[in-house]
């Protein structure tokens, strides 16, 4: 049953039936995390003993960066399934994480930076966090740019694909570039073997806002991959009778 | 805790509110992308459609 399923979501028109009626359902629940998150994150939590209030751009930050690497990740695998089985909503999922990917990256560096500089003293620092998770939001322009170069929609899918699974060296590195290298950015106090150095009452919203944010790549990877599927399939039957039914 | 004190944020209301207020930016043009697109696209293969049974 379960690969049956798979199966039939490897279909263009199955998968834009069901993409559409997923779609609400996620963005609804993505909204009340968000709320939830928002109201745990900037009313409940307390002040930080030694950070003030300037911490609370963590809910944003953290998640936002966890985010950046996840897609990626994501967007490796599903064109390397794209690239080996040839399965075009494969290919699809993969370009259509690319900017939600690249928006993701972007706002954990510029929150980073504004947290930076009341913290550290300064926007930014050329050390090896900072430094390799703007070279994934480069990988990440630079696969779109790739994508929008080349004509040929399955020619441009599998260079992205090449392109997006060479990048993956990156994401071990980012991770790991605060232990294995002297840097400002601090440690891990979440994602570590044993309990986590964070109090509750922040590490909830926290949770909530991560949550949200994968939700809310759920719900926008389908927004884009119906467009995507719409622009590949504009003269096929099941698009021309989904625009004028008999 | 009052308003006034909820967006002075301790003294970083300008690091804090401005890091939230850029990810809802582009948290909602990220939304509004697709949902134009999709509206465009739609539209554009009606009308070929359209065209395409006229001759």
């Amino acid at each position: 049953m379960f690969n049956n399923f798979f199966h039939k979501l490897a279909s263009p028109k199955y998968f834009y039936g069901i993409s559409g009626r997923i779609i609400p359902w996620v963005a609804g629940a993505c909204l009340l995390l968000v709320l939830a998150g928002l109201y745990q994150g900037l009313i409940v939590a307390p002040p930080d003993y030694q950070q003030g209030d300037s911490y609370r751009i963590m809910f944003i930050h953290v998640p936002a960066a966890w985010m950046s690497l996840f897609i990626y990740v994501v967007m490796a695998g599903a064109g390397a399934i794209g690239l080996i089985w040839r399965i075009k909503m494969a290919e699809i999922m993969a370009i259509s994480s690319a900017p939600i990917g690249a928006s993701f990256t972007f706002l954990a560096l510029v929150t980073g930076s504004l947290w930076g500089k009341p913290m550290w003293g300064t926007w930014w620092v050329w050390d090896a966090r900072l430094t390799s998770e703007l070279i994934l939001l480069f990988l990440y322009l630079g696969i779109i740019a790739l994508h929008g170069a080349i004509e040929d929609r399955r020619t441009a899918a599998r260079a992205v694909a090449i392109l997006a699974l060479v990048g993956v060296i990156n994401i071990p590195i980012i991770h790991f570039s605060v232990e294995w290298w002297n840097t400002l950015h601090q440690g891990p106090t979440v994602t570590r073997f044993g309990k986590p150095a964070i109090a509750t009452s922040m590490l909830i919203p926290l949770l909530l806002m991560a949550l949200a944010f994968k939700l809310y790549y759920v719900f926008l990877v389908l927004m884009r991959a119906r467009c995507e599927l719409l622009e590949r399939e504009a003269n096929t039957g099941w698009v021309r009778e989904l625009v004028e039914p008999k | 805790m009052n308003l006034n004190e909820f967006l002075h944020m301790g003294g970083y209301a300008f690091y804090v509110w401005t890091s939230y207020g850029i990810a809802l930016v582009v948290l909602l043009v990220n939304i509004i992308a697709p949902t134009r697109q999709r509206k465009k696209l739609l539209a554009e293969i009606a009308r070929k459609t359209r065209r395409a049974r006229r001759e």
